[in-house]
């Protein structure tokens, strides 16, 4: 048995990142207040790396996402492994270019011939009214993509092993943080290594009724866990923890099992990531099934400010409750 | 322009490298014109017809490991950087024996091997990461320099900017090359930028930048100097501006209506490479029959590189699988 430490998630990731630079001098860090003089970035979770590293590995960059991206895909072409922080998922949407056309697709542009081994870590999440510019999740317009995968852990033990998998990686990963998932709390083992790209986590077993989810839905989803016993709802909780490329093997072996199906995600239910692994149920296992599989997403507007309205755009843990009471009716 | 009357000049050495460059450049781009015209490419292909002064002299000063990053009107770039001709040649014909395997084609041609790192599609995309792979050379503590090139057009859009504030601030070893000839797709240049040289532009971000004739193998010879230079001496990047012309229109099937007549046809008539050949000759550093034999061995290693690309294999479809990820996508 390894000793458990305790952390949260903003440490977790900060432990990852000094093994990993310990480990391998080619890894870099770069982004927008990240040396430690600018605070370690934006909730802090790059803090004592460019002291302990050099801020020739650790650099602060001027607010210019374009240029933040395409120095990390020329320097892994050159063969270094950086880290880039775009402080919030939103201005990814400024950088598109180059992580789309050009970090997701050069591997297979060049015949194989380049491989572009970038992380890039981003904060997102609404419940801290941020409002409309500032706490989209995104990762849907990512998972579209070939070429690039996207990861979002909800404990710190799957943050610390998952962001060693994506320094390692030989492409592209978007690696997602929350609020909610960062300052949670939880056990780390102190030896905890890397954890396998693309594979879920059942993060509580049970008999009656899948629920796919991933992030900070994932604590909602465990929030909601007692009120689903009081109903005698016995729920499996399927962390899918890398939203791109997913887990097919885990998700359908637990909706073969249960046969009844929700998917809970921040992002924007239509055309969100639950509507591909809706699909996919459906067309894996159609004469399985108790009922249509579920889906549960934002509404489609903007994130709104008012506490009373962003409450309602979450996916709340009541909510989840009333759908999975529905999937059982 | 070559302010300097103490300017490193080109001798007979130097100028014969560039017309070799610039040679292989036109006789290659005249073979795909063909090739496309008799139905045998079918690409997008934008030709660098009437720009070769600009990468056959920079490529002059570059070493085998220093690298380019260039844009969809690049071919010129890399033949200039030593890119081999068979596999680019499989590579425009869509065959497996391509430097990408047929999977990028034209637009995106790459060949790390001879530092053709990045060609891309996107207006202004080349710059941003030029930028990283300069980091990677600093860091490397080697004294590698990297070209990004892109065209008049591109320095209005953002990664322009942020590119060159960042180049700046970190001192990398990168030269701006900005081939200036004179259009954005059909756009005159001053429709679309707001200053009379781009390379003024260069003050903004505490950079040297500099206006040269791009169809002069002097000017560009001092220029392209001083640069690389300061590029490997660590003190950081400079922007050229490149004037030249563009003489095939935006891409291949570009009918030239929104073009002043009189003034391409005076362009043309200045062509930059029969010049360079009658001034080898006047300044006694080849002979017609040395030239000429120059000329029929790089058609020579065209045709052949031609046939190679004719023959090579067209990829299977497994090919969609591979290369998406490290690891092969499952059927
Ligand atoms: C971001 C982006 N916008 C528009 C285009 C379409 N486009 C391709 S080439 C071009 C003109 C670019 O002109 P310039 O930068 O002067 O280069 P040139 O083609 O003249 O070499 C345009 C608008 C594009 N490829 N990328």
């Amino acid at each position: 048995m390894s000793v458990m430490l305790q952390m949260n998630g903003i440490q977790a990731i900060n432990a990852a990142m000094v093994e990993a630079m310990e480990a391998d001098p080619k890894v870099l860090v770069l982004g927008e207040d990240i040396a430690d003089p600018q605070g370690g970035g934006v909730t802090g979770t790059m803090k004592g790396l460019s002291t302990r590293f050099g801020e020739h590995r650790v650099r602060t960059t001027p607010i210019s996402e374009q240029a933040i991206i395409g120095a990390a895909i020329g320097a892994a072409l050159g063969g270094y492994k950086p880290v880039a922080e775009i402080m919030l998922m939103n201005f990814t949407t400024v950088a598109m270019d180059m992580i789309f056309n050009h970090a997701a697709k050069l591997r297979f542009m060049s015949g194989g011939q380049s491989q572009v081994p970038i992380t890039i870590r981003t904060l997102t999440g609404a419940g801290w009214q941020t409002a409309g510019q500032h706490c989209d999740h995104l990762e849907g317009w990512f998972a579209h993509a070939a070429g690039i995968k996207v990861i979002a852990a909800s404990s710190p033990a799957d943050m610390k092993g998952l962001m060693l998998s994506c320094i390692q990686d030989p492409d592209p990963c978007l690696f997602i943080e929350t609020g909610m998932t960062l300052f949670s709390p939880g056990e780390v083992p102190a030896d905890q290594g890397p954890i396998p790209l693309g594979k879920a986590k059942v993060a509580v077993s049970g008999s009656d009724i899948t629920i796919v989810t991933w992030a900070a839905q994932t604590i909602r989803c465990m929030m909601a866990l007692q009120a689903l016993g009081e109903a005698g709802i016995s729920a499996e909780i399927v962390d899918l923890r890398t939203i791109s490329p997913w887990d097919k093997e885990t998700v359908l072996a637990s909706a073969a099992k249960t046969g009844r199906v929700m998917i809970a995600h921040e992002a924007v239910r239509d055309f969100g990531p639950g509507a591909e692994i809706a699909a996919t149920i459906h067309e894996e296992l159609f004469g399985q099934l108790k009922k249509p599989v579920k889906r549960l997403g934002a509404p489609k507007c903007a994130v709104p400010f008012a506490k009373v309205l962003e409450d309602a755009y979450l996916v709340q843990p009541d909510d989840i409750v009333a759908a999975a009471k529905a999937l059982m009716g | 322009m070559a302010e300097q009357s103490n300017a490193p000049k080109p001798d007979a050495q130097a100028l014969l490298d560039i017309f070799r460059r610039m040679v292989r450049i036109e006789r290659n781009d005249d073979a795909i014109r063909t090739a496309m015209r008799r139905g045998r490419i079918t690409a997008p292909y934008y030709s660098g017809r009437g720009q070769e002064v600009i990468p056959a002299t920079i490529s002059h000063f570059l070493n085998d490991d220093d690298q380019i990053c260039t844009i969809y009107r690049g071919i010129h770039d890399m033949v200039a950087k030593g890119i081999p001709l068979r596999p680019l040649w499989a590579e425009i014909s869509g065959k497996v024996d391509g430097t990408c395997k047929g999977k990028g084609g034209p637009m995106h041609l790459t060949h790390p091997e001879t530092g053709v790192m990045v060609t891309t599609g996107i207006v202004g995309s080349s710059m941003p990461i030029a930028n990283g792979l300069g980091w990677a050379a600093k860091l490397d503590g080697s004294k590698r320099v990297v070209v990004a090139y892109f065209g008049d057009g591109a320095s209005n859009i953002g990664a322009f900017h942020e590119a060159l504030n960042l180049a700046s601030l970190w001192k990398l070893p990168v030269l701006f090359v900005c081939q200036n000839n004179g259009f954005g797709e059909h756009t005159r240049y001053e429709i679309a930028t707001s200053v009379d040289k781009i390379s003024t532009r260069a003050v903004s971000y505490n950079m040297p930048g500099f206006t040269v004739n791009g169809n002069d193998p002097d000017d560009m010879y001092a220029h392209v100097h001083a640069a690389v230079a300061r590029a490997r001496a660590g003190e950081g990047p400079t922007l050229l501006e490149c004037k030249t012309f563009r003489f095939l229109g935006h891409l291949i099937g570009d009918d030239d209506f929104y073009m002043d007549k009189a003034e391409k046809e005076a362009a043309m008539a200045k062509d930059p490479l029969p010049r360079l050949r009658a001034r080898l000759i006047a300044e006694g550093h080849a002979s017609e029959a040395d030239l000429d034999k120059l000329i029929a061995d790089i058609e020579a290693e065209i045709a052949d590189a031609q046939e190679y690309g004719a023959n090579s294999p067209t990829p299977s479809r497994d090919e969609l699988r591979r290369d998406v990820f490290a690891e092969e996508m499952p059927a």
